[in-house]
């Protein structure tokens, strides 16, 4: 039996240890790309030990450097962090296997750092998911926006470096000026940099000022991607789709709704939040910010722009769970993390064998090709159908608690605001398979998708269809979330 | 014997550079005068530690100079506050003269050298004076050697670039006043009180509030003061002064001078007169507060249209002096504590960045400008890789020594309801990155504009490397700074503010 300090840290390390064995291994491509998959499987091997520690109500913790008084590294598995940790984790190795296939069929150049920085980005994920306290928490927040900068700017041309200033200033400008100062206040009015199960600041904090408190940890976290600072993540779509697909649908953006939601309960605390109304305001941004980018992605026709704009919208479900207050509302919006992600991770999957197979990435381009990419457009069709939240996919589950959720705190435009939401996803999603299934084709295209690239594509659909029937863990893991203590 | 040289320790750490820079003088032969100044300066190294192992023990010590007891007789304190600027003055001038033996050769004439070093050791052994001594008037004059000895070290940039000697004389000038002014405030209150020790004048200052005299004396002795520690707008000899010295002359003042002065400055305030005084509240939100938030801005954002690398760093000095003095000024235990942390790891961040733009400019004999970096980035990697590790720290990125500075700054300002403070100081540090981000951009993603080749001497990279390890053992393992820090901002504001 391994105990748990290891157990973390070799779900922490393997990334780390394969972000810091690639540039060793440059000159032999083929063993340099084993390594992303392999690290993939131990450290899900590890999270998944975690996530069966956490369901035997046990509480793995790691405490790593003590920096100064009252100031460690430290690592605590909490039920939300396990699932985003899972999430991150398994994903990874579909993606690091799909992007062997990507690389390699598009001819990319820099691979080698490529895969550095992406093992990176995930080791700080990771870190993220388990951070024992909130300044861990805020430190790999950071690295993990280091690390997917050379992603972004990967392409090294104009218009990356572009992209890349406005994807460093919004997320960093955001975290250094907001985020770290309302860490700092935490801290002030508690005494610790720790954070409980059910939130740490009701009888420590004056409630005139929890509003102000919510706001800037909302705007400090820009990985959420709430609007007015949601312009980064269409920006960050320059990055070669791998990229997109893990990072900018899994790892940077869920470590963004993640964090919101551990600051919303296990800082704030759904009661705290509920008594107080605190993020009453924020249930109104988010619904915006999710109408609002639906609206948006009817109109763009880059696939890539049309799903991060759709990104941006779900991720709005999830704070929005979060801002509810209620304990159902947590509940779906922490599975939406997993559904979401196994779902969109598809899409981005799709748009990039597109991209490698036929060098389309324009919407009106696929008329006719569904006959030519059937069963990459049918994970498209999947996928899609998990993200408007219809059965047998996961992401049907995740909707439903939401509306739960909104209904037992009572926002019943809320409910609305779901239902109009869902009937734009279905909109501009089932566009893409309608083009490809239904229209006639206009020219011939010779296609070519590498085996690499089809196979994890595929994986991640049956995903959505097995979250369904085996949503059972996550459910209970999230009910041990929200219990009280 | 070892018994008399812990005794006696307070004056041998300021005597061994000082009589050495007397010999140094005498010595013609370069790599000689460079082993004597080494050694010294090593010397007072350990013994700054030595000190700092005795302050522990005794909290305070107090020396008699020729057995004259004080008040009467000149004190040198050590103590909780002053052993903080005592090893920053000696770590950094043991680094500095390593640095320096290759520098000097390169950009002073042969003849000179030894002058050169004997100066070096003279503001030294001045600065080191300045914060042990406990005497008003013996600090004026050590104030005096270390300023004069700074200005002859600038004017010798004018053996590569004449424009040393206007900022030397710019220096000279500007520094005599704010002398002159410490000094009529120190003879204001001498003709009030009746003495000239510090401990002494902090209990009778007590009995004479509102005593006009009182006030005019405090006000000359901290405008001159001021002047010293460049708070702004007494700042403007510092970027000229530091841009046009010797190399290794602008690493040595950029990382001590101002952090001696910034000493005294928290002396007078908390020490000499009590914080609870109106007077010192007065002066502290109304003057400090404000100035300090100016030069936070000012400072960065001339740094920010500033082509010439050294002035560039020079500017960003006047902000980060500015956050020094905020610090102080919000006067609560917490954030005074917080000033002297950034005083500590400031001094490593700013020598460090000074370091590796003043070897850069070795290897490529030429003035450091934003444009002459372009892509020099891979053809000095060690050089590059500490100057990016530094500019993280300076912008106070997790893990660097600049983000424990950072931190207990906005932690001691939320603290004392100074919410908008902290969203201004972050603010300011948002803005730093602007400027340390065109330099990391031209030194890296540029391309050069012809093919360099360039060799990296061990010499002058060996102390780079050890002070940008500083900086990063500093942001993990910051026990050492927090707790001296937090124990003399008990001893200067006390224990329960």
């Amino acid at each position: 039996m391994i105990s748990f300090e290891n157990l973390i840290l070799i779900t922490l390390l393997s990334p780390l240890l394969v972000c810091l064995c690639t540039p060793l291994l440059s000159s032999r491509p083929i063993l340099r790309d084993i390594l992303g998959p392999l690290g993939g499987i131990i450290s899900s091997w590890g999270a998944i030990q975690l996530m069966a520690s956490i369901l035997n109500g046990e509480q793995p913790r790691l405490e790593l450097l003590q920096i100064a008084e009252g100031i460690s590294i430290s690592f605590v598995v909490s039920p939300l962090g396990a699932i985003f940790g899972l999430v991150a984790s398994v994903l990874w190795i579909f993606a690091a296997i799909y992007s062997i296939g990507y690389m390699r069929g598009n001819k990319e150049k820099n691979q080698t750092r490529f895969y550095i920085f992406y093992a990176m980005a995930v080791h700080a994920a990771l870190c993220i998911a388990y951070a024992g306290d909130l300044l861990t928490l805020f430190i790999f927040y950071e690295v993990l926006t280091f690390s997917t900068y050379p992603l972004v700017t990967h392409k090294q041309n104009e218009m990356a470096q572009k992209a890349g200033r406005l994807y460093m200033s919004i997320l960093v400008g955001t975290s250094v000026i907001l985020l770290l100062p309302a860490i700092i206040w935490v801290w002030v009015v508690t005494g610790s940099l720790e954070m409980s199960q059910n939130g740490v600041l009701d009888g420590n904090m004056n409630p005139e000022y929890a509003p102000y408190l919510l706001a800037m940890f909302v705007f400090g976290i820009g990985k959420a991607a709430l609007m007015p600072i949601h312009k980064w993540l269409p920006a960050a779509m320059v990055a070669p789709t791998p990229v997109s697909a893990l990072l900018h649908a899994v790892a940077v953006v869920k470590a963004g709704v993640f964090t919101m939601l551990l600051i919303l309960t296990n800082v704030f605390g759904i009661d705290f939040l509920s008594k107080t109304g605190a993020s009453n305001w924020l249930v109104w941004l988010a619904s915006f910010t999710l109408l609002t980018t639906s609206i948006i992605a009817i109109y763009k026709d880059d696939i890539k722009a049309r799903l991060a704009y759709s990104t941006i919208s779900q991720l709005s479900y999830i704070t929005l769970g979060g801002a509810l207050a209620s304990s159902m509302a947590t509940q779906g919006a922490t599975l939406h993390i997993i559904t979401h992600a196994a779902g969109k991770i598809t899409l981005f999957f799709v748009a990039g064998a597109i991209y490698v197979g036929a060098k389309m990435s324009k919407i009106s381009e696929l008329n006719g090709h569904g006959k030519s990419m059937p069963l990459i457009f049918l994970a498209f069709f999947v996928g899609s159908l998990s993200i408007i939240g219809v059965p047998p996919m996961g992401g049907s589950w995740s909707k439903f608690f939401l509306m739960l959720g909104a209904a037992e705190s009572g926002y019943i435009t809320v409910i609305a605001v779901f239902c109009i939401s869902t009937i734009l996803n279905a909109y501009y999603l089932m566009e893409i398979p309608a083009r490809a299934f239904f229209f006639k084709k206009e020219r011939e295209v010779k296609i070519k998708i590498p085996i690499l690239i089809t196979m994890p594509t595929l994986i991640t659909c049956f995903l959505t269809i097995l979250l369904f029937f085996f949503i059972e863990p996550f459910e209970n893991l999230t009910s041990i979330m929200v219990s009280k203590l | 014997m070892t018994d008399i040289l812990i005794k006696n320790l307070p004056i041998l750490v300021v005597l061994c550079p000082l009589m050495m820079s007397l010999i140094v003088v005498l010595i013609p032969n370069i790599f000689l005068s460079w082993l004597l100044t080494f050694a010294s300066t090593f010397v007072a190294f350990i013994f700054s530690i030595l000190l700092y192992q005795e302050v522990q023990i005794h909290s305070t010590i107090s020396y008699a100079l020729g057995n004259w007891a004080p008040p009467l007789g000149i004190e040198y304190v050590i103590d909780k506050v002053s052993i903080i600027p005592i090893i920053i003055i000696t770590l950094i001038g043991f680094l500095t003269t390593i640095f320096s033996s290759k520098m000097m050769p390169d950009e002073i004439n042969e003849t000179s050298i030894s002058k050169v070093y004997s100066l070096w050791l003279l503001a030294i052994a001045g600065l080191i004076g300045l914060v042990t001594t406990g005497d008003a008037f013996n600090l004026f004059v050590f104030l005096e050697i270390s300023s004069l000895a700074s200005v002859a070290l600038v004017a010798m940039g004018a053996q590569k670039d004449k424009q040393a000697l206007v900022a030397a004389y710019n220096y000279l000038i500007i520094g005599a006043v704010g002398a002159t002014l410490y000094v009529i405030g120190v003879g204001l209150l001498y003709g009030i009180t009746g003495t000239l020790n510090m401990a002494d004048l902090s209990e009778r200052v007590v009995d004479l509030k509102n005593n006009k005299a009182l006030i005019a004396g405090f006000g000359f002795m901290i405008v001159g003061i001021m002047v010293k520690a460049a708070v702004f707008p007494m700042h403007i000899w510092l970027p000229r002064a530091y841009a046009y010295a010797p190399s290794a002359v602008s690493v040595l003042l950029a990382a001590t001078a101002t952090k001696a002065s910034l000493y005294i400055l928290a002396r007078i305030l908390f020490s000499v007169f009590d914080i609870a005084d109106d007077l010192i509240i007065n002066t502290l939100s109304y003057v400090i507060l404000p100035l300090s938030i100016i030069a936070m801005f000012a400072g960065t954002i001339m740094a920010i249209y500033e082509k010439d690398i050294k002035r560039l760093l020079a500017h960003s000095s006047v902000a980060q002096i500015g956050y020094i003095t905020l610090a102080f000024a919000i006067g609560t235990k917490a954030s005074v504590a917080a000033g002297f942390i950034h005083m500590f790891n400031h001094a490593l961040i700013k020598g460090a960045l000074f370091m590796a733009i003043t070897s850069i400019s070795f290897y490529i004999q030429k003035r450091v400008t934003l444009s002459n970096l372009s892509g020099l980035g891979r053809a000095m990697p060690i050089t590059f890789f500490c100057f990016v590790i530094c500019s993280l720290s300076l912008a106070g990125l997790p893990l660097t020594s600049g983000f424990i500075s950072k931190l207990y700054l906005i932690k001691a300002s939320i603290s004392a309801d100074g919410l908008w403070i902290a969203i201004l100081i972050l603010f300011s540090s948002a803005l730093s990155v602007i400027y340390l981000w065109k330099m990391i951009e031209a030194l890296w993603l540029q391309k050069p504009k012809k093919e360099i080749i360039i060799k990296e001497n061990p010499t002058i990279y060996t102390s780079l490397l050890i002070i940008t390890f500083l900086n990063i053992y500093f942001g993990l393992d910051a026990s050492f700074v927090v707790d001296s820090s937090i124990e003399a901002a008990e001893k200067l504001v006390g224990v329960s503010k």
